[in-house]
């Protein structure tokens, strides 16, 4: 089956994050004074072939604790969807042509 | 004594480094390609050097995408034969993301890439790689990075200053290590650490930059000359 992995790397609590920080201050600059922080991320799409969800499941597991996160620094969290690759291919259509 | 100099898409040093190595300190060195498989591709190697760059343009994390290339099967093998490896910048980041040295690396706390001239002090001159040195003495180094933050757990932390494993501290001119003397952020003021088996060394400065006078400094030849002097004495 044919499902789509949304995976959000975060920082763990308690590492700086100077990004978010300097995020933090663009926002304030903007006037947004109720900003009380910000950690920055990164979102990973990953649209995989498996022989069920509870095989997908561990190979997006082992894909964040071998490659995708490092667990020094970094945890993971994930949702498994099935996969539609019409919105994600129009998007990148969309990109290409903008760039073009 | 043999070096190794390991060359990743997107390693910009490898030349500096060879060349230090074959021209300046005199001794045999090959590159190694990234892609080299196997248990064989550093057979025959007393060091090898993972030189400083952008390997695989830093995506996803520095040094991440590198630590899983091809070639670092047989690094790791190298390593825990008791071989010699370095990591300089870049190469530093991809023996953290290999889990050859503890812990990671963060953004610089100041979001600058600092290309600058530093001081790092001589934490341990006993290791292969500075035994040229003196403990405590002060070195004038270059770096370039966006990324040297070092982080580690507090645990984890605290065992590598346990074991003595931090090797080079940033300071000032005077030896003090002061957050002003800090370029990075970098916990502990840490610049270079070392494995708990003595064998490994990562660090953010650039020694190959700074081994003859043309290039403004000729601190960072100690270490050659010490790996080379630890590689003589191992025959």
């Amino acid at each position: 089956m044919k499902l789509l992995a949304k995976i959000h790397v975060t920082l763990k609590p308690g590492v700086n994050d100077p990004q978010g920080l300097a995020i933090a201050g663009g926002l304030r600059q903007l006037g947004f004074d109720g900003v009380e922080g910000v950690r920055a991320g990164r979102y990973l799409e990953v649209r995989l072939d498996a022989p069920d969800r509870q095989a997908a499941e561990r190979a997006v597991e082992e894909m964040c604790r071998r490659l995708l996160a490092n667990p020094v620094i970094e945890r993971y969290a994930y949702e498994l969807t099935a996969d539609d690759p019409a919105p994600l291919e129009a998007a990148i259509e969309a990109l290409v042509e903008e760039e073009a | 004594m043999k070096f190794a100099v390991v060359v990743f898409p997107g390693s910009n040093c490898e030349q500096d480094t060879y060349h230090v190595i074959a021209d300046v300190v005199g001794q045999p060195v090959d590159y190694v390609w990234y892609a080299e498989s196997g248990p064989d591709a550093v057979a025959g190697y007393d060091c090898v050097v993972l030189p400083g760059g952008f390997a695989y343009g830093d995506y996803l994390r520095v040094g991440a995408i590198a630590a899983i290339a091809p070639v670092m099967g047989a690094v790791r093998a190298h390593a825990e034969r008791g071989g010699l490896v370095l990591g300089i910048c870049n190469g530093f980041q991809v023996l953290l993301e290999a889990g050859l040295l503890p812990g990671a690396i963060l953004r610089n706390a100041s979001l600058e890439f600092r290309s600058q001239w530093v001081h790092a002090r001589v934490e341990d001159a006993e290791t292969p790689f500075t035994r040229e040195y003196r403990t405590g003495q002060v070195l004038r180094l270059p770096i370039a990075h966006g990324d040297g933050n070092y982080f580690a757990d507090p645990q984890t932390l605290a065992g590598l200053e346990e074991r003595g494993q931090v090797v080079l501290r940033y300071c000032d001119p005077a030896g003090a290590v002061t957050a002003a003397a800090n370029p990075n952020g970098s916990l502990h003021g840490i610049a270079g650490i070392r494995n708990a088996r003595g064998n490994v060394l990562g660090l953010m400065p650039h020694p190959e930059r700074c081994s003859e006078a043309v290039l403004g400094g000729t601190d960072g030849l100690g270490l050659w000359r010490s790996l080379v002097g630890s590689l003589v004495e191992t025959r």
